[in-house]
């Protein structure tokens, strides 16, 4: 069999124009289908491969469908593979056609060989055609029951695109239970990894809809089946470890003896060559340690390792995707990485992505240095030093960037910027006041620029170091600044310390006269741009420029206040050219100060220059309610991006299991259980609501975490816990569920699967005259917003009963407990003792909101409760309601 | 789970698309090319690995040129799709034997085999060569390897990549010998990423080793390999700073700092006996990972003199001192110095001492 002559080319071809090669194909096909020659299937391998290949250069290759499909009865598996690729891809856009591929499909689907029957039945569910959803449905239940476990992987996955062609027929099948069945049961792990995948797709967008989906998502969580994934999960390909991983990672605990359990079963799966799961095993044991700062410190130390070598190990972009993550962990606990500084410096020869988040690093772990206190006087010189290592590095970098000036100036530029940085936290700053004011010296542009602006920054910060700035700044010749940024950094540097800055009258003077330049300037920006055809960055440089102006008309007025005698004259011309200038914000803040020092100059002086609060912190940095968020959703893509999914995701493209997505809208009260979970394990640091991190990791005496995870007497599982809240029915009788099966690691018994869990316990007494809605939503920044506009309404102080004390251990059990009664909890944070929660409801008839913040304090067994209502008269009822909850809360 | 999956050329063609779920529109490609090619105006930085635009996230990875990258609207592990992105990249070698442009090209019916087989619905299923095998039913058509740039030892310090593409063996794992005979091979290389800084007066401020241990077996039956390392090597220091002060040189232990193995290695000899026991699977995969920043003796040592001679000129002076002994030959060195970008011209002298 000697294969065509075209057979050379076909694999590369040329970029075809299209039309004319593709109707010559058509023929060729044509007069091969009904050939039964020897060696026909050469030649039709050489020219479905054309075909493809036109297909995958983005050549519309659809009106072959006929011919393809013709030609496709063959014996030849390389053939019949091509003809499945090409049918996939076109079937959606061609159904009627589609429609012939169907009788051959089927009949693959019977074929003696496993690999034929999977691929046929792989292929009949790609095409994506809903009116051929019936032919699907036989095949598929066949091959679910195959004894090839390559055919069951195939059907499982198939049920998932069964289910996105037609969501009813596929639940109408009753597929999901089917899968259920072999997730629990199948000898073959990707059988069972598909089913888990497939499952939480499909359980997780019908959880909306439907009640009993919701609870059967709830089971995926349940104790006997996360035990039983993460028992075999060494027989898991490594992909699925990950999924198994990140299922666990879900699941809460009941106890600390369970935490230990599963952390000593995946403690091995921090050695894996494969980051993903070593992320996804970190995952786990961050989130199961949360409520036990002790240990969660100590899996910080753990996981340091593994991490770093990571980053070092795999390939730059997988270094970025690790190092991003351990830019999170040192935001949260910087101490942890403060002596492996080393490992981020940059290396020359890195992407330049790489190098950024080296210098975040950098940053990042100096910070902590000198505000960490550290009660050992030899590590606080060990501090001392790392600041200057660090400082001298990042020095060296910039020096570095100097010779490789055409690549490396945004690096640089990140460098100086870290240097200003890590001088705006420390309270000492000494020897980083050197080092910008060196900056200063190098008279490098964009160095100087960069280094303005830091110590315009710093002197906002600590006004006691204008002295060494001044006599620098001093000395820079405004004629030497380009960047507008810089220009305006240094004229407001002169406003601001005219008293000290000699000839400072005269330097603005100076600018004032070349006024006109800043517009030449601009013009010569303008054509530069304009050619360049980058209007963004014109604008950008404008307002700029525009900014330098406005920024000399505020300097000139200080200076006039501060030396009116030598100002007098520049100011005059200053307000004259502003008066003149076409931009209406420099017109109009030069009329404005005019007018002002024509109504009263010594009101023009308290308003232009007023005595200055030193700034304490820049309102640029996150939120830490953002922060928590973001590190809910470790190991994922916000991590990367530093937001949470919700603002980079659509709402249907969610994953199957972030609950935590809702969180910002939340909508089904059916999820507002999910959303729970993770917000309890929200340890938010913000200073108003919580104690800072820092501070809690330091102040933890091993007292208060001995009783975290020592607490037998709690015991609830918390999965059925969960799922019970989630059906609204439960709410009214609520039972407090007695899952009395305690942890052990090889729990085979999967009969509970499923069964409800809850033997009763006594029923809390329906709530009084006011009743609430169980179902309430509120979404957080609604909270927010509502909470700083209603005036407090009620204001108490309740004390808590000892039950309910010991019961606070775990703080996420008041979550649940009031949840049972209906109030919501939307934020939770702090650390024995004190502990504080934002609550809401709802009335059941009503929209109108009940919201409470809620401080507790264990030591002292009491608890503050301040109350805001949108129907102000039913906020006593609700106080009650309230305090009658909380008294019930103890050990269940 | 992953939507969309394509090769992109240098030149922004695609070579290879496979899309998954249909999630994402049909242009993704262009779109993300585009956006890679001009992700800063100034050209200065290069595009992280992963970025969303319009909802898509995209993932890409370099390898030998090539773009392999993933697109996905839902929030996923990002290193589960980098790894994911680099691992099919490494069967496909496994298959093909060289992977280049042309190799991808020629081959791209047997890589749509394996696309179908790795990812179903956007779901991993098996990156393993060897589970793979059973699937897969081209014959590759073998590239000539001699016409694949040979990028040398140096070929680690080219820009962004940390490693050696592996070794020089070019066999795909399902190519049969021409006398239908397999040889019984396997291949075991170790290599080392050594950083050093020197400071100006040739003190070292920091060192660091990153190394690993990469093994592509060709060997029929899948015989179990054991394989030993130092007899007094051990991992970790406990907990102290790895920056504080213990003199390894009086030990003459080896520590690891940290290393992490293959999923087929099994440690049950390994603190005892210090060896790896495994059943090589096929293909080309990584035995084990470590770092060590523990003091060694540099292989090189450095000495840089940078003096103004005139205001326009400047001289520089680097000494570089090889420690090893005389038997031992360092094959391709090479001495990168970056140069300011006004740099107008610049003269090198190279002189070398054998110093015995």
């Amino acid at each position: 069999m000697a294969p065509p002559a075209q057979s050379q080319r076909s694999a590369s071809p040329s970029q075809p124009s299209g039309k004319g090669e593709v109707s010559d194909l058509k023929s060729q096909l044509r007069q091969l289908a009904g050939s039964r020659s020897p060696g026909v299937d050469d030649s039709k391998r050489d020219l479905f491969k054309k075909v493809i290949s036109y297909m995958t250069i983005g050549i519309d290759v659809s009106s072959l469908f006929g011919e393809m499909v013709m030609c496709s009865a063959t014996s030849d598996i390389v053939l019949k593979k091509m003809c499945y690729l090409y049918v996939g891809n076109y079937a959606k856009v061609n159904p009627d056609l589609a429609l012939l591929t169907i009788n051959f499909l089927q009949r693959d689907c019977k074929d003696d060989d496993p690999m034929i029957r999977g691929l046929a039945l792989r292929s009949l569910c790609s095409l994506r055609v809903a009116n051929l959803v019936e032919y699907l449905v036989g095949p598929l239940g066949s091959g679910l029951k195959d004894n090839n476990s390559y055919v069951r992987t195939v059907a499982v996955m198939g049920v998932l695109k069964l289910y996105h062609i037609s969501a009813s027929t596929c639940i109408d099948a009753d597929f999901p239970a089917m899968l259920k069945h072999l997730m629990l049961n199948d000898p073959d792990t990707q059988v069972v990894a598909n089913c888990l995948s497939a499952l939480q797709e499909i359980w997780g967008s019908e959880a909306s809809t439907s009640e009993e989906a919701s609870r059967e998502r709830e089971t995926l969580l349940s104790k006997p089946l996360v035990y039983y994934l993460l028992n075999r999960i060494k027989e898991f390909s490594e992909w699925a470890q990950c999924l198994v991983l990140e299922l666990a990672a879900k699941y809460v605990p009941s106890d600390g003896s369970e935490i230990f359990d599963i952390m000593n079963l995946l403690e091995d799966r921090l050695q894996h060559a494969n980051g993903a799961v070593v992320l996804a095993t970190i995952k786990v044991f961050l989130q199961l340690t949360l409520s036990m700062a002790d240990v969660h410190q100590q899996v910080y130390e753990r996981i340091k390792a593994p991490l770093l070598t990571l980053v070092s190990s795999g390939s730059p972009e997988q270094s970025y995707a690790v190092l991003s993550h351990l830019h999170l962990l040192v935001m949260r606990a910087p101490f942890i990485f403060s002596s492996d500084y080393k490992h981020f410096y940059c290396q020359y020869n890195e992407p330049s992505y790489v190098k950024k988040l080296k210098l975040e690093m950098l940053t990042a772990v100096a910070n902590e240095s000198n505000t960490y206190e550290i009660g050992l006087q030899a590590k606080m010189l060990s501090w001392e030093n790392l600041d200057s290592v660090v400082v001298g590095d990042l020095v060296s970098v910039t020096e570095l960037c100097e010779y490789a000036a055409n690549v490396d100036i945004p690096i640089a530029r990140e460098s100086i910027r870290a240097v200003g940085k890590i001088a705006l936290q420390q309270y000492d700053v000494n020897a980083i006041v050197d080092r910008l004011l060196q900056f200063l010296e190098m008279e490098k542009d964009y160095v100087t620029a960069e280094a303005l602006v830091l110590v315009k920054d710093l002197l906002r910060k600590y006004p006691q170091w204008s002295q060494d700035c001044i006599a620098v700044v001093g000395n820079i010749s405004s004629k030497n600044i380009q960047e507008p940024k810089g220009k305006a950094a240094l004229i407001w540097m002169l406003g601001e310390y005219s008293q000290d800055m000699h000839d400072a009258p005269y330097i603005l003077e100076s600018l004032i006269e070349n006024w006109d330049e800043e517009d030449s300037a601009e013009v010569g920006d303008l054509i530069s741009y304009v050619k360049g055809r980058s209007y963004e960055k014109f604008d950008r440089y404008t307002g700029l420029n525009v900014l330098v102006r406005l920024h000399l008309l505020t300097a000139v007025m200080k200076c006039f206040f501060k030396r009116p005698p030598e100002t007098q004259k520049t100011l005059g011309a200053a307000l004259a050219a502003g008066l003149a200038d076409f931009h209406q914000d420099v017109h109009d803040r030069a009329l404005f100060y005019y007018r002002l020092l024509q109504y009263n100059i010594s009101v023009a002086e308290r308003v232009v220059n007023p005595p200055k609060q030193a700034v304490s912190v820049f309102a640029d940095t996150q939120s830490s309610e953002i922060k928590d968020r973001i590190f809910d959703e470790f190991n994922s893509l916000s991590v990367v991006y530093e937001k949470p999914s919700y603002m980079f995701t659509d709402k249907e493209h969610r994953g199957p299991f972030e609950f935590s997505d809702e969180l910002g809208n939340l909508s089904m009260g059916a999820e507002s259980t999910g959303t729970v979970v993770p917000a309890q394990r929200v340890e938010a640091n913000d200073k108003d609501l919580l104690l800072g991190t820092s501070e809690k990791e330091d102040s933890r005496g091993p007292s208060t975490n001995g009783s975290a995870y020592s607490a037998p007497a709690y015991d609830t599982s918390s999965v059925s816990a969960s799922s019970q809240m989630l059906s609204e029915l439960v709410i009214s009788n609520s039972t407090v569920p007695a899952h009395a099966s305690q942890s052990s690691l090889a729990i085979d018994d999967l009969l509970g699967l499923g069964l409800p869990v809850a033997t009763a316990t006594a029923p809390a007494p329906s709530p009084p005259s006011l009743k609430l809605n169980s179902k309430a939503v509120l979404d957080p920044s609604t909270f927010q917003q509502k909470w700083r506009q209603l005036p407090v309404s009620l204001s108490q102080e309740y004390s808590i009963s000892p039950q309910g004390v010991a019961a606070l251990t775990v703080p996420q059990s008041l979550l649940r407990h009031m949840q049972g009664h209906s109030i919501h909890c939307i934020a939770s944070g702090g650390q024995s003792p004190n502990f504080k929660f934002f609550f809401f409801a709802q009335k059941a008839e009503a929209s109108s909101a009940f919201l409470v913040e809620c401080v507790l304090n264990t030591s002292s067994a009491k608890a503050q409760i301040k109350i805001k209502a949108d129907d102000q008269s039913a906020s006593e009822a609700f106080s009650a309601l309230f305090q009658s909850a909380l008294s019930e809360f103890s050990v269940p | 789970m992953i939507s969309q999956f394509f090769v992109l050329s240098q030149r922004g063609d695609n070579i290879v698309f496979r899309d998954y779920r249909g999630e994402v529109q049909k242009g993704s490609a262009e779109i993300f090319f585009r956006k890679v090619k001009f992700w800063k105006e100034d050209g200065q930085e290069e595009a992280p690995p992963v970025f969303n635009l319009d909802g898509v996230n995209y993932f890409h990875v370099k390898v030998v040129g090539l773009l392999f990258v993933a697109t996905t609207r839902i929030n996923v592990s990002p290193s589960l799709v980098l790894e994911l992105l680099q691992r099919i990249a490494r069967v496909i070698k496994d298959y093909l034997g060289v992977l280049n442009e042309d190799s991808l090209r020629k081959n791209f019916v047997l890589v749509y085999e394996l696309l179908d087989e790795v990812i179903d619905f956007g779901y991993v299923q098996t990156t393993s060569t060897e589970m793979l095998k059973s699937y897969i039913f081209n014959e590759p058509i073998v590239v000539d390897a001699a016409r694949l740039q040979s990028l040398g030892p140096a070929g680690i310090f080219m820009q962004g990549s940390k490693r050696m593409p592996g070794t020089a063996v070019t066999k795909s794992v399902v190519a049969t010998e021409p006398g239908g005979r397999t040889r019984e091979e396997i291949f075991v290389d170790i290599i080392e990423k050594i950083s050093l800084t020197f400071s100006s007066s040739g003190y070292i401020l920091t060192s660091e080793i990153d190394g690993t241990i990469q093994m592509k077996s060709y060997l029929t039956g899948n015989p179990e390999i054991r394989l030993a390392l130092n007899d007094d090597l051990s991992i970790g220091r406990g907990g102290s700073s790895i920056y504080g002060y213990r003199s390894s040189s009086e030990s003459g232990a080896v520590v690891l700092d940290d290393c992490n193995f293959h999923e087929s290695v099994r440690l049950d000899s390994f603190d005892t006996e210090k060896t790896l026991s495994l059943v090589p699977p096929d293909g080309e995969f990584t035995v084990m990972n470590y770092r060590m920043t523990q003091e060694f003796k540099p292989p090189f040592r450095m000495n840089t003199l940078i003096e103004e001679a005139g205001s326009l000129k400047a001289e520089v002076i680097i000494k570089i001192r090889a420690e090893f002994s005389s038997s031992i030959t360092a094959n391709t060195i090479m001495v990168m110095m970056p140069l300011p970008k006004y740099t107008i011209r610049y003269c090198s002298n190279c002189l070398y001492h054998l110093i015995r």
